[in-house]
């Protein structure tokens, strides 16, 4: 049994390196997709392109205007003169968020009365504008409350003093800046890892029958768990060199901290590969060509990243979708990442996670194995 | 020419046993010979392409399942990210450790809890169950109250509540904080204004009304910015995935010998290998924006012949981005890797579809620049939200143009040069 899984496996790493190809395949694409995702994948909005239409030109509103200046969340690119350039520029997508200060709006401040400030936004990209919303009435807020305490201190000082107030003290815990790149590229490990092993699993022992090799390794004496140890082993040990690399840039070139023990990402990682294996075996066994093997793994893989909670929060997904992903081994392995990376958790945390993948691989794995023996028959 | 004299060998194998003309490799010479003639000749026949158009068809047709998923691809894509891909964050979960427990407090926090967007679990004793609870993701939130609270209101020393925020999901963090900062600043001017009516002062109207208008998308729906986006991935997906892997498998199987070795010209191949695609692209297009207008009811301001023409041309450019796929790759796993790696992706990350380009550093937008995708996706948001007609689109089309008599060309142009 050994000499022959030796063999098999001896076949198969020559076969899996000989091409210059495959071996291409295995490591530069998944270094490309990382560092493409390091970079592009970003939901930060800081700078948003705005413009400011002042028609009362007064104190008040160019201090209005200078807080949205020097604010790092807006980038004031014009001042406009006309209000028919706003739909102009709003229009064509060169700003995102147009602000109007209508005449008399010091007139307004000066007799305590409210005084109305316009703002636009384009709502094509509803996260951008959601956000930049957000940041604008915080800034008005800002400005509201300093004028308001002004006021204050000008006709009764004591009494400003003594007015209660409240903040909000916010602590983002993880990721202190708000990075996206912390939240994504952890996360680029498990989606890199599920795409790359599942499809070249299942490529691999449908080219075998495709080609028409399998019937020639069934008549030798290996048995079919040999034939798939042998086929899957490799890309176990794939896998794992990829999340190895992957994880390396993450942390030297993308500068992502690495709080927990590699001990647990390692353990996290190995069971989700389990998982992956037996997902790429199950589609070979109901592929017969590679063109179907690639569409079928789209089909698994796709819905596996949107509803991972990869770049989407499973939260705001409907309820009967959020039971559906307790089924995806994605979702399990990616808080497993963010943990071990963002948070420095261990085991005594992890372990629910740990558990559900290793009932995921065990039933992946038994059902490929059965349905491959029928497929042979 | 170590190719061309493989497949030569091979053809001549072939032919020996079949042929009935008696000097196999005669024949093949002459042909061979004639190569160049016959095709830039003949140049596009009409007949050929068309034969060789009904062929492609015929085996797509006949791979049931492949067809299937081809229909099945863009009602899934469309499906899946407007269920799955929701930003508008509500419910969120939070814990509170209430040090104050006083009416004051209660007060803040009932205001937490008839916010749609929070959801307050628990009140906990102890700052470590709190932050067990953020550090295993039960809670996205929690807040401290320090146990001065009303102590402090009462005297109008300014009172901080803390508010411990899981950012390792950025965005959402920022969402979070942003309502959470609202939710305080509320309850923030109820007890100013209170307090001045407690000493009988008129307390002054508020300085600023922010009137927000947010054109396009008035309900900021994130399924409105998303499905439009969708389409440009279900063509690249079928436009440069399905084609590379077709044809790749051609040369796998060696049956793109056979073909050339046919009076067909490598431009009727090309053609003929794509028009079915560009028939079958058509239709899903055609699906994602029923679908999107009547399931997701996406609203759709612009004008059909817009989308037709955008849609048509970025088919163009990858399917012949797919075709140069296949012909360097000729082996399906690299063409699929290499089809994922310059398609699907860049229309996934980089086109504008999910991240705003904006955002990206300088060099990316850089890059995002050569990418037909980018312009698709800007071109079906302004269609499908902004209604911008076709005349006023040329940003976005000329690109498309260009990239698609640019990747044709030279998808014939190495076609040629692996043949000859």
């Amino acid at each position: 049994m050994l000499s022959r899984l030796k063999q098999m496996l001896i076949k198969e790493f020559i076969q899996v390196f000989r091409d210059k190809r495959s071996r291409f395949v295995f490591f530069v694409p998944p270094l490309m997709q990382m560092v493409i995702f390091g970079y592009a994948a970003t939901y930060e909005i800081r700078h948003v392109p705005s413009v400011i239409f002042d028609q009362d030109h007064s104190l008040e509103s160019r201090e209005l205007i200078s807080r949205f200046q020097s604010s790092a969340y807006f980038d004031v690119q014009q001042q406009l003169t006309d209000s028919r350039h706003i739909t102009e520029i709003i229009d064509r997508g060169d700003a995102v968020v147009a602000l109007r200060i209508p005449p008399g709006f010091s007139e307004n401040l000066r007799r305590a009365q409210t005084a109305p400030l316009q703002v636009i936004v384009d709502g094509t990209n509803s996260n951008t504008a959601l956000i930049a919303s957000g940041y604008v009435n915080q800034v008005a807020q800002g400005f509201s409350q300093d004028y308001q305490r002004d006021r204050m201190q000008r006709t009764s000082p004591n009494l400003a003093d003594a007015l209660p107030q409240i903040t909000l003290q916010e602590r983002p815990w993880y990721n202190m800046d708000l990075q996206s790149r912390w939240f994504f590229v952890p996360g680029v490990i498990g989606s890199l890892t599920l795409v790359l092993v599942t499809t070249l699993t299942a490529f691999a022992v449908v080219r075998e029958r495709e080609i028409g090799t399998l019937e020639q390794i069934m008549v030798t004496p290996i048995r079919p768990v040999e034939f798939i140890l042998g086929k899957t082993l490799p890309f176990f040990l794939i896998g794992l060199a990829d999340v190895a690399l992957i994880a390396r840039v993450g942390t030297l070139w993308f500068r992502v901290p690495f709080r927990g023990s590699i001990l647990v990402l390692l353990a996290g990682a190995m069971l989700f590969l389990l998982c992956v294996l037996g997902m790429g075996l199950l589609i070979s066994t109901v592929s017969s060509t590679q063109q179907q093997a690639m569409v079928t793994a789209f089909f698994f893989i796709m819905p596996s990243v949107t509803f991972s909670g990869f770049g989407f929060p499973i939260s705001t997904m409907p309820d009967w979708l959020q039971k559906v992903t307790y089924l995806i081994p994605l979702r399990y392995f990616l808080v497993v990442l963010r943990g071990v990376y963002l948070k420095g958790v261990g085991m005594s945390i992890l372990w629910p996670e740990m558990a559900a993948m290793a009932a995921i691989a065990a039933s992946l794995i038994t059902l490929s194995v059965l349905r491959f023996h029928k497929a042979l028959d | 020419m170590s190719h061309s004299s493989s497949w030569l060998e091979r053809f001549q194998s072939g032919s020996v046993a079949e042929s009935p003309v008696g000097e196999p490799v005669q024949h093949f010479a002459t042909t061979n010979h004639n190569f160049g003639g016959v095709r830039s000749d003949s140049g596009l026949s009409f007949t050929r392409l068309l034969a060789m158009a009904k062929k492609e068809m015929i085996q797509i047709v006949r791979d049931t399942r492949s067809l299937g998923i081809v229909v099945l691809m863009p009602v899934v894509l469309v499906l899946l990210f407007g269920y799955g891909v929701n930003l508008d964050l509500k419910h969120m979960p939070i814990y509170v450790v209430d040090q104050d427990g006083s009416q004051d407090s209660q007060d803040l926090l009932k205001r937490f809890q008839n916010s749609e967007y929070f959801d307050l679990i628990r009140v906990v004793r102890s700052y470590p169950e709190l932050v067990r609870a953020i550090d295993d993701g039960r809670a996205k939130m929690g807040l401290v109250i320090p146990w001065d609270f009303s102590q402090n209101l009462r005297t109008g020393a300014p009172v901080g509540v803390q508010a411990l925020i899981d950012a390792s999901d950025d965005n959402s963090a920022n969402v979070l904080t942003g309502y959470a900062q609202s939710v305080v600043s509320d309850y923030s001017s109820q007890v100013q204004l209170q307090w001045m009516q407690r000493r009988g002062m008129t307390p002054p109207p508020p300085v600023l009304s922010v009137e927000n208008r947010v054109w396009y998308n008035e309900d900021l729906e994130s399924s409105a910015f998303i499905i439009p986006g969708v389409l440009a991935l279900v063509m690249s997906v079928i436009g440069a995935f399905l084609t590379s892997l077709t044809i790749s498998r051609e040369w796998e199987r060696g049956t793109m010998e056979q073909l050339i070795s046919t009076p067909v010209s490598p431009m009727e191949i090309m053609l003929g290998k794509l028009i079915p695609y560009f028939v079958l692209g058509m239709f899903d297009a055609a699906l994602c924006v029923g679908l999107a207008l009547y399931w997701f009811h996406v609203p759709f301001r612009g004008t059909f012949g817009a989308l037709f023409v955008s849609s048509a041309l970025f088919l163009v450019a990858v399917l012949a981005l797919g075709f140069f796929i296949s012909v360097i790759a000729k082996n399906q796993l690299a063409a699929s890797q290499i089809a994922l790696l310059a398609t699907f992706l860049p229309a996934f990350l980089l086109s504008g579809f999910l991240f705003s380009i904006e955002q990206m550093p300088k060099i990316v937008q850089l890059v995002t620049r050569v990418l037909p995708a980018r312009y698709y996706v800007s071109a079906l948001k302004m269609i499908f939200l902004k209604g911008t007609p076709l005349r006023m689109l040329g940003g976005e089309l000329i690109p498309l143009v260009i990239f698609a008599i640019l990747l044709s060309l030279v998808a014939t142009g190495v076609l040629h040069k692996r043949l000859v």
